[in-house]
């Protein structure tokens, strides 16, 4: 059997976790799944939708927000009761890190953002690394194998499955788990509307932006297609824009239908964090600029000229 | 107060990547070290502590006795003195360097306040290290921390997500890993740097453990490199970009 | 971006500032049809260019270094690309400042004027932001700038784009340069092949391997220049534009300091040699900045670091000036340290134009494409001929080693005379060990060791006394021994024995032997078989390209025997008047012979005591050669002198050589033999008979009139650069070659100093001299004529000056010495009427 750990947010479905639901089934065993937090029980109908046979839910009365480590000692609990051959999340930091947190209480190895996975002994795993940009083949040494799936690297497929049996059980917390846990929240950097990881179409600005007054033309374009405005690293380190807005390595993964890329000129970093968009079109003065290796379109121009037109134009069109 | 940041020297890779011969590492040889973006970070933060509040910084790193070249730098931005467990140059599984720095880390006569890591290295992604710590010293942690100040012997953190940001407090002694954008890492100046040329950098050796994640080799991830189809000059492209969205389904 | 063409005149490789300075200037002189690639992206491929410092110092030691760079200043000025900022180089020690002045001295010479020596407080006020406490002085140079080398190079391909003649692409890489009879064929490359019949190796560091793929050789190495950018400093918060400070060169520490907008660029030339290969360098693609941008290795900037704080403690000790930017950049170096341009000897219409620095590149440029399109260039480029390179100079390990022990010296004090200590003893004479036995002081001439002079000889200073001239001052006394000018005086007594195996030697053989020799030659060739011809060789412009010796050995046979130093060059230089018909060929023997010297009034007992041979006068002329048997020994004898005593040229092969040697050594015992270095037949001997040199005396620049060597009549047959000599014949020439005596040595302390070459000579009022093709007056050579008790030096005056007994200033290391012109044109000042040799 296949444990996932189906991640949530107060409830609401991280949408990555369907992929991991999808991945794991792809091994041949049986899937279950398992959610730390009463109210993500109602999760049942769409993870059983995805192929688990059974929805286990942790609850606890510490465990009222995200609390990673009481996560990691649920997991551990279940995975000592029902003997998974492996415990899989999505590759995310929040799915990263509650397998940590089991890896460390079983002391056993985790391998993170897998493509690829074949149980065995030992069992075999493809894993990104550096951005994205390279495949390690590993070998991990251990009867249950604990990964995270890389994001966006499979897709998610329904197996048209009923709802998933829920089993709820309590945890054996110890204070020290939930010593750490989410106190409060506040919409802080965001707009309140679509948040990058969400956004369908998102509209990134670079250097060639030139400060933080040229935005404007940046957030009515995203505004119109309905998306959300990112941008690179360097945006951010000059101040121009809030760190919650860049897409990258070290900033957000993302994979949305539409990327606009306008002045950047792609470094690495920059290219891992939404290389997995679905059609990429770049703005860009040169038409060197390493991004345009990755994009599928692109108009070689200046975007303050450019995106002031193309916004007019889909005003027309949009009639 | 006394501050711990653990880094790592990693390649500073800016093209493409090539890999050595038998596969098992990037070619290097045109390549530049530093230490992940976050770590700067860290060390940042462990800098503007000690400033703060008094103190010290320590520096530890895992790795090559190359790394001093990277323990230099960050001692020469503020950081008091260092620890390099030197290794033979090879990679390490997460469990053999996790336990590596709790046996060094329960080596130091100092006890640590706060540990600072950064959110995740460059070069192996692994996510993992700093929590394997946490456990094994029976500290609390908070990952991918964005903002992060100390009162009162409590560290209040705040973490970025997609909707919004999320508050947690520790008391200390806790671990923290941070993330690009919880300040502006400062550079070294020259009087920095001629500093850290007499600061204390421990050089101890550390003993390879048989790795449970263990790599069998690497290969380059196969590039998206589609070609872009140009769709004009300037203004002269937007109606065809037009049409493109329209087929792509936008709007 | 369109195809590449099929076909073109000219194929330019590289888009830095040279490959854009050389479509510019081709398609100036009249070319159509370039084309230019690059393997990086366009305006800046990657190359050195990319992170050049950007600022000239216009004043070098070497002419030919100085000339290209003045001429690289006027086209920057013209295309409005640089920026008059003044620079000074301080000092921090008196040595240094010494070699101040003489940098000022050099300007003058080359014609650089407005160097001055500053005081400490003289700096500080100029540059308020350093600590005067540390240097002893300063040089300043108000002409110093700084220059956008990028812009430039866009500047002039977009003219030469204008002018209709070029088409340049980016991102296409070479994969071959394919060659066919030694020509130059085609350009491959990954976005298909173009077809030319000129191509240029335009790629700096990277000109070694494109030049392998045609089998040439560049022989260049990629260095380290480390270079430090730190800011934001308050002192330069309200600077306007790029550079508002003069450039600082820190010369003791090999540092610089400039202010590049808020911040401040710190460069060094002091740490450890970091040298890569043209294949270490990695592409544009896996280039974390660019291919020539290499991570910063802090370490070996440490001890920089500490120098900087001294001069500059308030900007540079101030924690809150971090560093912006820090890169091991790359460069091109030499093994000699000087360009290397033109044609290369193993590939023609394939030229190299590599190893040229941004203070050189434009004017580089123009000289090269003159050279290309008009056969020769305005600037003698004779110091950066590609041809000038032996074999053993292409190899890696001596290109690695003399970079090495050479970069240290990028800004060190280099004494005229010095020689390198890496890569020695690479050609050995055959009596090698013979002369070491005798003390023989070894200098290296074209990876020959040879003898300067003999430490056995060192009793003979006693002998000479006064008249050996010593010399109190440590400069000109480094590198150099009163001994040579006892073994000067001693063989004008007895006879010496000189080793001349550095020669370099081709034989012309066939039917058409005797025409090569004739198109090279200034002097008539066609001359019985047996004589020998000292003959000026000259450009298409009448200049010099070079002076040596042409035997002839029969009636389709020719042998050329030339100075080691610039042999190559000649050879090439014949090589490329040989008809492609197969009517004659030139074979290098250089390897396979060696010669031996002896001259001095006893010189012709000593050679007859070991021959049967009639050696007199009347049986063995001057400026004839012939086969003798010496010992058993078979031995080709010449009767000629370059250092003004009757005696003999002896060639045999190096098997030979200790067989000869031991001859006529054993013979000499009792003649008063003794062993002679080069000092004196370079330099003493020499001069006092006013023999010109290559180089010195004998360059482009000059005509065969003005260095007084025309022929009373002129040969009928043609040769290169005839119609411009008939030209300069029928003229009356601009300036003439005189030789000069110092008449007082005595400096303002009291030591006698003595010239060593290259000086200003100024008028009794100490103003520069410029003849009316705007040529400075300057000591061609200098050194002693122990003969005479006198300092020689030569130097061309303006005509009308040119009289003798006209009195000069001669300004030396900053101080100035009255002397005389002793003789207008070539007659010699010792023994005028070659009683001597003719005896």
């Amino acid at each position: 059997m296949i444990l996932v750990l189906v991640d949530h947010d107060r409830g609401e479905l991280d949408p990555l976790s369907l992929r991991a639901l999808t991945a794991a089934r792809k091994l041949g065993q049986d899937v279950e799944a398992v959610v730390i937090g009463k109210e993500a029980g109602a999760l049942a109908g769409i993870v059983g939708e995805y192929g688990a046979k059974v929805l286990h839910v942790a609850s606890h009365a510490n465990i009222t927000d995200y609390t990673p480590m009481a996560s990691g000692r649920a997991l551990k609990d279940l995975v000592e009761k029902l003997k998974p051959a492996a415990v899989l999340a999505a590759g995310t930091p929040r799915g990263n890190e509650q397998l940590a947190h089991l890896a460390a209480f079983l002391d056993l190895p985790m391998a993170a953002e897998c493509s690829e996975i074949t149980l065995g002994s030992p069992h075999h795993v493809l894993r990104a690394r550096w951005a994205g940009n390279l495949i390690e083949s590993a070998n991990v040494h251990a009867d249950l194998l604990i990964a995270t799936v890389l994001a966006f690297s499979t897709e998610p497929e329904s197996a048209n499955g009923g709802a998933a049996t829920v089993a709820e059980f309590e945890p054996s917390l110890q204070p020290a788990d939930y010593a750490v846990k989410v106190l409060s929240r506040d919409a802080g950097e965001s707009k309140g509307g679509v948040t990058l990881t969400d956004a369908k179409v998102i509209v990134s600005g670079g250097r060639g932006v030139g400060g933080p007054d040229g935005f404007g033309q940046i957030e009515e374009l995203a505004a119109l297609l309905g998306g959300t405005v990112g941008c690179s690293r360097v945006v951010t380190s000059s101040g121009w824009r809030p760190h919650a807005e860049q897409v990258g390595q070290t900033g957000t993964k993302v994979a949305p239908d539409l990327y606009i890329a306008a002045g950047i000129s792609g470094a690495m970093q920059h290219i891992a964090g939404m290389k997995n968009s679905k059609t990429i079109v770049v703005i860009n003065t040169d038409p060197e600029a390493p991004i345009l290796g990755y994009a599928d379109y692109a108009i070689i121009g200046d975007l303050h000229q450019v995106i002031p037109a193309l916004t007019s134009a889909i005003r027309q069109a949009k009639g | 107060m006394d501050v711990l940041v653990c880094l790592k020297r990693v390649p500073l890779a800016g093209g493409t990547l090539i890999l050595t011969p038998d596969s098992r590492d990037i070619e290097t040889k045109h390549l530049g070290f530093g230490i992940s973006p976050h770590e700067e970070n860290a060390v940042e933060a462990g800098v503007q502590l000690v400033e703060q509040m008094g103190g010290t910084l320590t520096l530890l790193t895992l790795g090559p006795s190359d790394a001093e070249e990277q323990l230099r730098s960050q001692l020469a931005i503020g950081a008091t003195r260092a620890v390099l467990l030197e290794t033979d140059g090879q990679e390490w599984d997460p469990q053999g360097t996790a336990g590596a720095l709790v046996d060094a880390i329960n080596a130091e006569e100092t006890k640590f306040d706060l540990i600072i890591f950064g959110a995740e290295s460059a070069d192996s992604a692994g996510y993992q290290i700093h929590i394997r710590v946490a456990h094994a010293l029976n500290r609390p942690i908070i990952t991918n921390v964005k903002s992060m100040k100390v009162e009162n012997g409590v560290a209040v953190c705040d973490r970025v997500v997609a909707t919004g940001r999320e508050h947690y407090e520790v008391a200390l002694p806790a671990i923290i890993t941070v993330r690009d954008g919880l300040n502006i890492p400062r550079y070294p100046s020259v009087p920095g740097r001629m500093q850290a040329r007499k600061k204390p950098v421990d050089m101890k050796k550390a003993e390879a453990r048989v790795p449970k994640l263990e790599k069998v080799n690497l290969a380059l991830a196969p590039s998206k490199s589609k070609g872009a189809e140009i769709l004009g000059k300037g203004v002269e492209g937007v109606d065809a970009l037009v049409e493109v969205l329209k087929k792509i389904g936008t709007f | 971006m369109s195809k590449l063409p099929a076909k073109a005149k000219c194929v330019v490789i590289g888009a830095g500032i040279v490959g854009n300075g050389m479509v510019y200037h081709l398609a100036k002189l009249g070319w159509t049809d370039i084309v230019q690639i690059d393997k990086g992206p366009l305006p800046n491929p990657g190359g050195s260019t990319g992170h050049a410092s950007n600022f000239i110092f216009p004043v070098d030691h070497s002419k030919e270094m100085t000339a290209i760079t003045a001429e690289s200043m006027r086209q920057y000025k013209e295309f409005g690309t640089f920026t008059e900022t003044g620079g000074i180089e301080v000092a921090r020690t008196q040595e240094r400042m010494q070699e101040l002045a003489r940098r000022i001295t050099s300007g003058k010479s080359w014609g650089i004027d407005g160097g001055q020596i500053l005081t400490p407080a003289e700096v500080k006020k100029l540059v308020p932001y350093i600590d005067e406490t540390v240097i002893v002085g300063g040089y300043y140079q108000p002409t110093v700038g700084v220059v956008d080398s990028l812009r430039t190079g866009t500047i002039m391909r977009e003219k030469a784009q204008e002018m209709g003649a070029l088409q340049s692409f980016a991102n296409i890489e070479v994969q071959d340069i394919t060659v066919e009879n030694g020509e130059v064929k085609a350009v491959v490359t990954d976005q298909g092949t173009i077809e030319a019949e000129y191509v240029v190796i335009a790629t700096g560091c990277w000109s070694p391997k494109l030049a392998a793929m045609a089998g040439a050789h560049i022989p260049l190495t990629p260095a380290v220049h480390q270079m430090k950018d730190i800011g934001p400093v308050p002192f330069f918060k309200d600077t306007k534009g790029d550079i508002e400070w003069p450039i600082v060169r820190d010369m003791d520490v090999f540092m610089y300091e400039r202010q590049h907008g808020t911040g401040l660029e710190i460069g060094s030339y002091a740490h450890r040699p970091i040298l890569y290969t043209p294949e270490d360098l990695p592409s544009n693609a896996t280039a974390a900045l660019s291919p020539t941008e290499f991570a910063f290795t802090q370490a070996d900037f440490d001890i920089q670091d500490e120098h900087a704080y001294e001069l500059m403690p308030s900007i540079v000790g101030d924690e809150n000036v971090r560093e912006k930017y820090a890169i091991n950049g790359i460069l091109s170096y030499t093994p000699d340290g000087m360009p290397i341009l033109g044609e290369t000897p193993e590939v023609k219409n394939l030229w190299s134009v590599a190893a040229v620095w941004i203070k050189e590149g434009p004017g580089t440029a123009k000289s090269v494409a003159e050279w290309m399109v008009l056969g020769d260039s305005h600037i003698d480029l004779h110091a950066s001929n590609i041809a000038r390179f032996h074999e053993h100079h292409k190899e890696e390990k001596h290109i690695k080693s003399r970079v090495a022990e050479s970069f240290n010296k990028t800004y060190g004090i280099v004494h005229p005379n010095e020689q390198y200590e890496s890569n020695r003893k690479v050609r050995l004479s055959p009596y090698y060990d013979r002369e070491a036995g005798l003390g023989a002081v070894f200098y290296e001439t074209a990876g020959w060791e040879r003898p300067f002079w003999y430490e056995c000889n060192k009793d003979l200073v006693a002998k000479f006394g006064d008249k050996v001239m010593p010399r109190a001052a440590e400069w000109e006394s480094r590198w150099w021994s009163p001994i040579i000018n006892a073994e000067h005086l001693q063989m004008r007594e007895t006879a010496g024995i000189v080793d001349l195996t550095a020669f370099a030697y081709f034989d012309i053989t066939g039917p058409s032997a005797l025409a090569v020799v004739q198109k090279a030659a200034l002097r008539q060739m066609d001359v019985a078989i047996g004589r020998v011809v000292y003959t000026p060789v000259l450009g298409p412009n009448g200049g010099f390209k070079s002076d040596l010796t042409i035997m002839r050995l029969d009636t389709d046979h020719f042998r050329v025997v030339t100075g080691g130093a610039h042999g190559m060059a000649d050879k090439k230089w014949f090589a490329d008047l040989v008809p492609s018909d197969g009517s004659a060929t030139i074979n290098d023997i250089t390897s396979d012979y060696t010669t031996l010297g002896v001259w001095g009034p006893n010189a012709r007992a000593i050679v007859q005591a070991v021959t049967s041979e009639d050696m007199s006068h009347e049986a063995f002329k001057f400026s004839t050669c012939r086969e003798i048997d010496i010992k058993g020994v078979k031995v080709l004898a010449s009767r000629i002198s370059y250092v003004g005593d009757l005696g003999w040229e002896f060639y045999v092969p190096m098997a030979d050589g200790p067989a000869l040697w031991d001859a006529l050594w054993e013979a000499g015992k009792s003649h008063g033999l003794i062993p002679v270095g080069i000092g004196v037949y370079g330099t003493t001997g020499r001069l006092e008979k006013c023999y010109r040199a290559y180089g010195p005396e004998l360059e482009t620049e000059y005509t065969v009139v003005e260095a007084g060597m025309q022929t009373p009549k002129l040969k009928e047959a043609d040769f290169v650069g005839k119609e411009a000599h008939v030209k300069h014949r029928a003229e009356k020439p601009v300036a003439m070659l005189c030789t000069l005596f110092v008449d007082d040595h005595t400096s303002s302390t009291g030591v006698k100093r003595y010239m060593m070459g290259n000086e200003p000579i100024l008028t009794v009022d100490k103003k520069a001299i410029t003849d009316a093709h705007g040529r400075r007056s300057y000591v061609t050579s200098a050194g002693s004529a122990p003969s005479l008790g006198k300092h020689i030096l030569m130097s061309y005056l303006p005509t009308d000056l040119a009289v003798a007994g006209n009195k000069f200033i001669v300004e030396y290391l900053g101080e100035h010495y009255p002397c005389s012109v002793a003789e207008v044109g070539s007659t010699p000042v010792f023994d005028p009427s070659n009683e001597r040799i003719l005896g």
